[in-house]
């Protein structure tokens, strides 16, 4: 195993600009780590073999031209495969989408490929990001590199694990209500969902357009930071991307001086149905916080026990409508015609070939929740929740700099456990469901290994609307800290995975 | 199919009828309303499309700035408040013409609300004004075009399947409906007519649109319902969708009329339904019942920003806006003094526009539209073009007319000159000096002309002598003739009398 | 505010278009009723005077220049259809006009 897919982003970044090593060596060491250990993950639904060495022979040949390059040139990638690639698949882990491959790059793409980031491939995702787990892939499951039985998160559980099982570097996740953060928190990653409109959503596939936002994987905070930096901006092909300059993550992360800081402890998440190792990492945290100068203090959000509520109302009545194209007339695969049926009919087998029962759940409830009559009760009253979501924010944030909680409730649980209990699959997401419905940046940082089973916990750190280097500098603070605390990153406590 | 109807009279001596009309006018923006796509009419099938208007995954809106101002524009045209803070929806609904199975459109915050439309019709008791009221105007999009292969006659019913192009799909659409139209009483027809004429007069005065109806760039559906008398509660509606012409939109009101009144009279029920018009046989037929589970689900589009008008960009608007139509038409009609017929001619014919340019630019207003209506518009006519694509400027029609009142060009080489200017040789005194037309002015060569011309005719002379005046005209024309049209035909008379001595 | 049957399933399958066994719309009729009761939470707050959030950016105006863009060729637009005929999207038959 080479030790190149054990370095960090920036670290490998410098070593290409230096030559002390090159791009394509980089990858390869990336593509031989995949061929290892991905029959066991099953991060990625498709490695694009080619595509990579050919962007890092490129990478390489500007080296060598002696140009000017990106802060992340020649650095590996996974993506999540929701994000539209030109020329590559992309599935959204969905039959109706196999063998898509879309005609344009989504913004975030572009700024990848102008970067000189290296996309490995496309990562593996719950159905159209609908999940907490990736059971929901209608590609087989993701698994957990810490416990192959266990479930990475989700619903880019593909884009953790990749990071974790040291296939890639980084990854690209998106985050609808914690889909980047709680993947991060069990597989003892960092994940960051920043502001909404922070970064462009242009060519990322709608889940819930309104709670959507795509943001940085990656092992350390300053790695996350350097991608976060990459993937910002200001994008005119999405109407609700900010037009302000981007937060300098990057700065923030050097900074980790969180002295005379204040911090709020989210009275709502935590307690009742949190796992008592991750109350005890989480407790610690806070302590830890406090010997770095920080003040830390309880506030109360009396509207977050709604917020699940109110979240499986607004997003499946999006989801209900941003789903509706794939109908097989445009793109994708077409069930049942045999030239007889009417295209009504057509659509209706083919949107049931298509998607998996999570998704086709989703779709009823989404359709019932908008149906006239039940529009003011379900949705009219989830959009009403979350004003007073946001207010609580507000409120918090008037007496505080950030707000802290776990991440999720639980470490990563066991592959089929709660796949048939839609319920409690939809608690995973109760402490990171709340950001996305105020628009707020979120980060997940791991804060060590629950003592009864060893697995990763996370700790989410949240800031104000386009305060996202305010995640970076406080999450890099107590990183420093565990890190000479646990000698080094919590992955390296990982299991060494088959094969590798 | 043919409905029972009652004689028209009849009807309306036993019901009275309530209109409403709803209008979709497809703006003549460059791009569409939610992508930088083109919207030129006639283009290869599926080239104007993009990842946003063909609903790619992925793809996201972006609003057109043009569409917004063009739709606040004809709100405050027809009299509507602007809001002050309005969003777009989704309209969700399965259709293959419509890429996202969602519209893009507005629900209950339209952007412009509550104005009105006067128009005139004449009626038994002379010339007479209805406020037509306006409920809204929104913004939406257009969807693609199916067109329909197999089965007899290409229409939907009987296709073996259908292809669709999706150029259309995304095109800035403008819905103006009407509140329901009371008190017409016989004339809902001509009312209903009259909205639409004018309505597509302002929109044309507002350069938002092209308003061909034939090209579906205007569209129109009519609803109807009878009720026993006008205080009654409004009747069960039909909505006969797509009637594409002014005279259709007439006779469409007046067929309904007659369905309906022979259904009520019948003791049936109304259907709430929508119809198609037949423009061939003049009748509607059923569609589709309007109680087949119309949920469209609206809820606020996520992926576009709230629009909040402000009142300085309003009153911007406001204060640039062109004259309403009808009143203009007044004031030309006073200014120019023509008749309403005159009137008529010069707006049918399309040219108002260009004579008051003309007349702008200090043309007679006589000339301008004997010019725009006589030999530019057979000109126009034999190319089957526009009267707008002729190469013809206001200042090519000015110096026409500063030339023939000197007396340097009759009527015949100023149409020469013009001929010239169409063909792009340059401009009116290029052409003149490069043609040599110019009235021959030396009574030198024409009377050389007139004994040649009488050596030619040697009996003329005497049947002039005789008194025979209108013999004269067969020597003039041959010396116009033989001046290839520049001498001054008076002159050349005058000459001729002179020369054989005769008095006028 | 819940209680959702089979016939409700099959109502909303069609509205959403998607073909749902009939064997199947009781299964998905106990887990949408179980979802909606959960969701009933949604009525626990008093929102009397609360303005519903449409959207999390607090931004309005935000508009394009009336300039074209870039649009796809035919063949990349109709690249990833089904079925495809004489430059366009080839669909079965439609039952009626909308």
């Amino acid at each position: 195993m080479s030790d190149l897919i054990k370095k960090d982003a920036s670290e490998l970044a410098g070593m290409v600009a230096s030559r002390e090593v090159s791009a394509v060596e980089v990858a390869q060491a990336h593509l031989d780590r995949i061929a290892a250990v991905d029959g066991a993950v099953n991060a990625f639904l498709h490695v694009d073999t080619e595509g990579a060495l050919a962007s890092a022979s490129a990478v390489d040949a500007k080296v060598k031209a002696g140009e000017q390059l990106s802060v992340l040139a020649g650095v590996p990638l996974g993506l999540k495969d929701i994000l539209a690639t030109n020329g590559l698949p992309t599935t959204c882990g969905s039959r109706v989408l196999d063998g898509w491959i879309p005609p344009y790059d989504a913004t975030v793409v572009t700024k990848l490929r102008e970067a000189g980031i290296v996309i490995l491939g496309k990562t593996n995702m719950d159905e159209f990001a609908m999940g907490s787990s990736t059971e929901h892939s209608a590609f087989g499951p993701t698994h957990n590199p810490w416990d192959l039985e266990r479930i990475p998160g989700g619903s880019g559980g593909g884009s953790s694990a990749c990071v974790s099982a040291f296939e890639a570097p980084l990854a690209i996740g998106t985050d609808t209500g914690g889909s980047i953060r709680q993947p991060a928190a069990v597989t003892g990653s960092v994940g960051v969902k920043p502001t909404y409109g922070g970064v462009s959503r242009y060519g990322i596939v709608a889940l819930a357009s309104s709670l959507d936002q795509a943001g940085p994987c990656a092992r350390n905070v300053l790695d996350t930071a350097l991608l976060h930096s990459v993937i910002a901006g200001h994008d005119p092909m999405d109407s609700t991307s900010i037009n302000s300059p981007v937060p300098d993550v990057i700065a923030a992360a050097k900074r980790a001086d969180i002295k005379g800081m204040k911090v709020g402890v989210i009275k709502e998440l935590g307690g009742e149905g949190y796992q008592a190792g991750v109350r005890t990492r989480f407790d610690e945290s806070v302590a830890l916080i406090e010997s770095l100068g920080a003040e830390v203090v309880e506030v109360s959000c009396p509207s977050f026990p709604a917020a699940l509520a109110a979240y499986y109302l607004i997003l499946p009545s999006e989801a209900s409508s941003n789903l509706a194209k794939f109908d097989g007339i445009r793109f994708g695969n077409r069930v049942g015609d045999d030239g007889s049926k009417s295209v009504e009919q057509v659509m209706s087998e083919t949107r049931a070939a298509g998607f998996g029962p999570e998704v086709t759940r989703r779709i009823i409830l989404g359709t019932y929740a908008l149906s006239a009559g039940y529009y003011d009760a379900y949705y009219g009253q989830a959009q009403k929740v979350r004003t007073l979501i946001k207010q609580d924010f507000d409120a918090s944030f008037a007496k505080v700099d950030v707000l802290i909680s776990p991440t999720a409730p639980t470490t990563a649980f066991k592959i089929g456990e709660k796949l048939d209990d839609p319920l409690a699959m939809y608690l995973n997401d109760v402490a990171t469901i709340p950001v996305n419905m105020a628009g707020l940046p979120g980060m997940s940082l791991p804060i060590g290994l629950a003592p009864e089973d060893n697995l990763p916990v996370g700790l989410q750190i949240i800031a104000p609307a386009m305060a996202d280097d305010r995640l970076y500098n406080v999450g890099a603070a107590i990183e420093r800290e565990l890190l000479t605390k646990w000698g080094g990153p919590i992955l390296g406590l990982a299991p060494e995975l088959a094969g590798a | 199919m043919t409905e029972a109807t009652m004689n028209y009279d009849e009807a309306i001596s036993k019901f009275d009828p309530v209109l409403g009309l709803e209008v979709h006018v497809e703006l003549g923006t460059n791009t569409k309303m939610f992508c930088g796509c083109s919207t030129v009419f006639g283009a290869a099938p599926n080239t104007q499309v993009c990842p946003v208007c063909l609903g790619l995954p992925g793809a996201l809106p972006t609003l057109n700035k043009i569409g917004v101002e063009s739709a606040i524009r004809i709100g405050l045209a027809l009299n509507c408040e602007i809001a002050e803070w309005c969003r777009f929806a989704r309209k969700n609904y399965f259709y293959p013409d419509m890429p996202k199975n969602f519209q893009t459109s507005q629900y209950d915050e339209p952007i412009a609300f509550e104005g009105y439309l006067d128009v005139e019709i004449d009626t038994d008791e002379g010339r007479k004004t209805f406020r037509v009221p306006i409920e809204r105007a929104h913004m939406e999009e257009d969807t693609g075009k199916n067109s329909h292969v197999g089965g007899a006659t290409g229409r939907i019913h009987g296709a073996d399947y259908s292809l669709v192009d999706y150029n259309r799909a995304g095109i800035p659409l403008i819905e103006i409906v009407t509140k329901p139209i009371t008190g017409t009483g016989k004339y809902a027809p001509e009312v209903a007519k009259a909205y639409v004429a004018a309505l597509r007069d302002i929109l044309r005065g507002l350069g938002v649109s092209d308003v061909k109806m034939e090209q579906g760039s205007l569209r129109c559906d009519v609803n109807l319902s009878l009720r026993e008398t006008p205080e009654s509660k409004l009747g069960t509606r039909s909505e006969t969708k797509n009637v594409n012409s002014l005279r259709s939109v007439e006779r469409a009101v007046r067929y309904e009329v007659t369905r309906h009144a022979a259904r009520l009279a019948a003791g049936e029920q109304i259907v709430q339904e929508t119809r198609h018009w037949h423009e061939d046989t003049g009748i509607s037929t059923s569609g589709r019942p309007k109680s087949d589970a119309e949920d469209y689900r609206y809820f606020p589009e996520p992926d576009l920003l709230p629009i909040a008008p402000s009142r300085e960009w309003v009153e911007e608007l406001r204060a640039a806006l062109p004259e309403n139509p009808a009143v203009r038409r007044a004031r030309l009609v006073a200014d120019w003094g023509l008749s309403e017929i005159d009137m008529n001619t010069v707006i049918n014919s399309g040219a108002l526009d260009l004579i008051v340019e003309a007349v702008d630019a200090g043309v007679d207003p006589a000339a301008a539209r004997k010019w725009w209506t006589g030999e530019l518009a057979r000109i126009a006519n034999d190319r089957a073009i526009e009267l707008e694509e002729l190469p013809v400027l206001p200042s090519h029609l000015k110096r026409l007319e500063e030339l023939i009142a000197a007396g340097s060009l009759n009527d015949k080489l100023a149409r020469q000159a013009l001929e010239g200017v169409i063909a792009g040789e340059g401009d009116v005194d290029a052409i003149v000096a490069a043609r040599g037309l110019a009235v021959v002015s030396d009574d030198g060569p024409l009377l050389a002309a007139i004994d040649e011309a009488l050596a030619a005719d040697p009996a003329v002379v005497e049947t002039i002598k005789s008194g025979k005046l209108a013999a004269a005209g067969s020597v003039v024309g041959a010396v116009m003739k033989a001046t290839r049209g520049q001498a001054d035909a008076a002159r050349v008379r005058e000459l001729l009398f002179e020369k054989l001595g005769v008095s006028e | 505010m819940s209680g959702i049957s089979q016939e409700d399933v099959a109502h909303l399958a069609h509205l959403a278009r998607i073909d749902i066994p009939t064997d199947e719309l009781g299964h998905y009729a106990k887990q949408l009723d179980a979802i909606l009761n959960a969701v009933a939470e949604v009525s626990s707050l008093d929102t009397a005077d609360v303005v519903a959030m449409s959207h999390p950016v607090p931004m309005t105006n935000v508009f394009r220049e009336d300039t074209p863009g870039v649009s796809l060729t035919a063949e990349q637009a109709l690249s990833g259809a089904p079925a495809v005929e004489d430059g366009r999207f080839r669909v079965p038959r439609i039952l009626d006009e909308e």
